[in-house]
This record gives structure tokens, sequence and C-alpha cells, in this order.
């Protein structure tokens, strides 16, 4: 009995060991304090079309995705086919187009397609902020009251839109949503 | 003045140039000291979102930027520290604090290494005492089977004998 005591220190090291390992392969992305509160209000103009503005509400009535891109950002060029795939698949894609330049935001999706229903255009990152976005590619999932469900940080491709906003999809079935 | 004593002179010049031109990257004034000094701490217990290492008061992010002039906004308006501090959390939760505040899961970060440190001091203080109260009493004879004992005395005595015997062949 008293030996096995002696062991302890050492198991409970090995635990701690193997914890702080798995640790080093854990996801780093940060939950989002906004899931399961509503999109914060904003009013800000639409890209595509200039004197038009859009609020909080024109993101009610169906299940929307409001992904976070601009033409400075790498990843966001990466991911954009997906996207494409994604809205001729039906899904609405809202765009929030994040500290750019209007006429850049234009041309590149012109060049690459639009697979937004309408993109609002952040360009001071105000609203950023309001959302806790720490960097682009960020893709929100709403549902039709408006009110954040899931927030995804990186890109999204195939693997990612299977194994995470599936799940998060079939729930909101679940609930009539879709 | 010699060549050397003016090179010394431009080269310190130079140096509190460079150090002044590095804490500059953008400072906030206040109308008063007591605001200022409110800031400096806020942007130095605040850590930058993007940037994991760093607080919004050392990081160049542009997003710690825009926080910055944000605080500094705030605290113009009149919010006080518990507002501003809020505010961030609000919208980029827990994370942005570097030290946690003490509810629910953090209270193992709080309390946990204390709770390690009163556990690990009671077994230490076990194993002394009964360690201490063994050799006084001389338990750790009476632990020993008495016949075993007689056994190994037996043995060591005739293992001497032989011992000295070699001893005095050799």
């Amino acid at each position: 009995m008293r030996r096995v005591l002696l062991l302890l220190p050492l198991l409970g090291l090995l635990g701690l060991g193997v914890l702080f390992f798995r640790g080093l392969s854990l996801d780093d992305s940060v939950p989002s304090a906004l899931v399961s509160k509503p999109f914060p209000e904003f009013s800000l103009p639409v890209l595509e079309k200039s004197g038009e503005s859009m609020t909080q509400d024109s993101l009610k009535g169906q299940v929307s995705l409001v992904n976070v891109w601009g033409t400075w950002c790498p990843t966001c060029y990466a991911e954009h086919p997906y996207l494409m795939e994604l809205s001729e698949k039906g899904i609405v894609i809202f765009g929030m187009n994040y500290k750019d330049q209007d006429d850049k935001a234009l041309a590149w999706l012109d060049e690459l397609g639009n697979p937004y229903a309408a993109n609002f255009v952040d360009a001071d990152g105000r609203l950023g902020i309001d959302l806790g976005v720490r960097g682009a590619p960020e893709t929100f999932l709403v549902d039709k009251f408006g009110v954040i469900r899931y927030k995804h940080e990186g890109d999204i491709n195939a693997r990612v839109w299977n194994d995470v906003f599936e799940p998060f999809l079939a729930e909101l079935k679940k609930e009539g949503q879709l | 003045m010699s060549k050397r004593a003016s090179s010394w002179i431009v080269l310190v010049a130079a140096s509190l140039f460079s150090a002044m031109t590095f804490a500059a990257i953008d400072t906030f004034t206040f109308d008063d000291e007591a605001t200022q000094e409110r800031y400096k701490v806020l942007v130095k217990e605040l850590r930058c979102p993007k940037c994991d290492g760093q607080s919004i008061g050392d990081s160049n992010a542009p997003i710690a930027n825009d926080l910055r002039r944000l605080i500094f906004k705030q605290l113009e308006s009149g919010a006080t520290d518990r507002q501003v501090v809020d505010f961030m959390v609000d919208r980029y939760g827990e994370f942005v604090l570097y030290r946690p505040k003490t509810t629910g899961k953090t209270q193992w970060l709080w309390y946990g290494p204390i709770a390690f440190g009163v556990v690990g001091f009671l077994v230490l203080v076990t194993v002394v005492v009964r360690s201490r109260r063994q050799k006084q009493s001389g338990e750790l004879v009476d632990d020993i089977d008495e016949e075993k004992l007689i056994q190994v005395r037996r043995m060591l005595d005739g293992d001497n004998q032989t011992a000295n015997k070699s001893g005095r062949q050799s």
C-alpha cells in the first residue's frame, strides 16, 4: 500500500505531461462571447448599392452566414471558391467587408464571383469590435431571429462545413428554422 | 571638446531619441493625470485579442490600435474602469483579461494552486511527524518479525566467521 502511495506523485506528473502535450495540438481559436446573443446593432452602407444601407434587422428572416472578409486577407481568397459553392447550394451568406476599400472589394467580387446576398461595409472596423472579430476570415452563423449561434475563426472549407457547421444546421432544422 | 567626447554626446543623444520614438506608438494624452494613469493600467491589463502574448498597450496590431483609441474615447466620455473592462469582455470574452475573474471555472485557476500547496504541505507534515514518532518509539524494530530477526543475526554471524576464516587462510 505504501509503495503505491509513493508512485502517486509520478503518476500525477505523467498525467500533467499528457494534459500539456495534448494542449500543444489543441485549436487555439477563442470561443465567441457573442454566441446566443443577438447580432449587434449596426447601420452600414451596402457595398453593391451605393446610397443604401443595412441594419441588423436585414439579417433576420432566414438562417444565414455572416462572413467577415477583406481583399487584404489571403485566407479569404483561399476560402472564396467554397463560399461560391455554398451559395450555389442555396446557403444565404452576407458579407461584412472589413477594413477594406470599396473599389478593391467590388473588383474582387467582379473577378471571383459574388457569393453574397449582400455586403455591408465596416471600413473602420467598429462593428468588428462589437462582433469581437480577431481577424479575417471569420464566419458567424445567424439564426432567423438574428441571434448568433456560432462563430468560426479561419476559413470555411468542406471539412469545416461538414464537421462544424452541419451539426449546428441540424440543430436549427430541429427547431424548425430550416 | 575632443573628438571622442563629442562623438559620445552624439551617441547618447541618438539613443535617447530612439527610445523616445519607440515610446510614441500613439500616445493619447488626457487632460488630467488620474485618467491618464487609469488608461495606462487598463491597456496593460487587457490582452490584445489578435496577438496572444501582448497587451493592448504593447501591441502594434491594427486591432490593438483601434481598441486603444476606443478606450481613450470611453475614458474621455467618463466611463469607469469597470465599464471599459465589461465592454471588452462582452465582445471578446474572458480571453482579454490577463487576470480572469473568479467565477465558475476560473476558480480552479485561482484557488487550485493554493489547494495543491496546502495538500502538499499536509502530506509533508504527516510524513515528517510519522517518521519522527517511529524513531522515538522504536516502532521500526517492532514492525519486524522477531523470528526473522534472529534468523538474520545468525546468518550474519555465520558469514562473519567464514569471512574471518578465509581471511586467516590467505
